[in-house]
């Protein structure tokens, strides 16, 4: 399942479905489980007919009928008035990235508290190539 | 009516206005290897890897920088349960209704109405964004596929965020 088609394209599955909504709902939007159960009859309909490899089929399922949400995206000033506020091409693209926090970064304080430190589900892989 | 976002594209706008080299996205250009099930869907047992960095309550959150390890989740694991942590994506929906990129209970429900013949005893996720693909490709992809290889089940979905 894919909301990135162009790095779906890139990385070449042996088959996808492509929702054409924005990040971090790839599956559905939120508590609308009539539609995420109809995205996922649908994704898995493609998966069992699906006979040529590295197809990606569009699924027919729209975020909105205004396409703007698409102008904003990785352009967090795009929302203002470039010319008028006479931003350069520099603060238009204002790094809106969130830190590399090298440390686990939990969602709620309580869930460090709960957490525990041996977690036999958590698989912490080695990597054997010294860099 | 807009064409999709070409993320690749706008990612080298991005990183070229903040002074950065371009990203060096994987790109496979051989013929990906093709399975045909070996069941109908309706009597396969379907496994669920996602990147989105969700966690269950009780389990080590992950964190920001290259962090290839991951969680395995029990299937029966209550919604009310489960976390979500990230650095890429806006997180405001998935910490309402994690099936919007974790469809765990979607699937329960695809199951339960005979679409598919269960779902895999175990979902597997991970922290999307790692900058290295070596660590992917060589390390994490190849364990997740051991994985479901001991979990018996006969198809997968992988659901990035």
């Amino acid at each position: 399942m894919s909301s990135a088609l162009s790095i779906t394209q890139a990385v070449n599955p042996p088959r996808a479905v492509f929702l054409d909504y924005p990040l971090g709902h790839t599956s559905g939007r939120p508590a609308d489980k009539a539609e995420q159960f109809k995205i996922m009859q649908t994704t898995l309909r493609v998966f069992a007919s699906a006979t040529q490899p590295g197809d990606i089929v569009q699924l027919p399922f729209e975020w909105s009928d205004d396409h703007s949400w698409k102008d904003r995206v990785m352009r967090p000033q795009a929302g203002k008035n470039a010319s008028e506020s006479g931003m350069e091409d520099q603060d238009r693209h204002a790094d809106d990235r969130i830190e590399r926090y090298a440390t686990p970064q939990y969602q709620l304080p309580e869930d460090e508290i709960a957490a525990d430190e041996a977690c036999p589900t958590c698989v912490f892989l080695s990597d054997n190539r010294s860099r | 009516m807009q064409p999709p976002i070409d993320y690749i594209a706008r990612t080298r706008e991005q990183y070229s206005a903040l002074g950065y080299p371009p990203y060096d996205w994987v790109h496979n250009s051989d013929e990906p290897p093709f399975a045909t099930p070996s069941k109908p869907l309706n009597e396969a047992s379907v496994g669920l890897i996602a990147s989105g960095g969700i966690y269950v309550k009780g389990q080590i959150a992950f964190h920001f920088r290259d962090d290839f390890s991951y969680r395995e989740i029990d299937n029966r694991t209550p919604p009310a349960a489960l976390r979500a942590t990230h650095f890429a994506y806006d997180l405001k929906d998935v910490r309402k209704d994690a099936n919007v990129v974790f469809p765990l209970e979607t699937l329960h429900e695809i199951a339960a109405a005979g679409v598919v013949g269960e779902v895999g005893p175990r979902a597997y996720t991970f922290m999307g964004g790692i900058y290295s693909s070596r660590k992917v490709t060589e390390i994490l992809a190849p364990a997740l596929a051991d994985r479901l290889v001991t979990d018996e089940v006969d198809l997968a979905l992988l659901v990035p965020a």
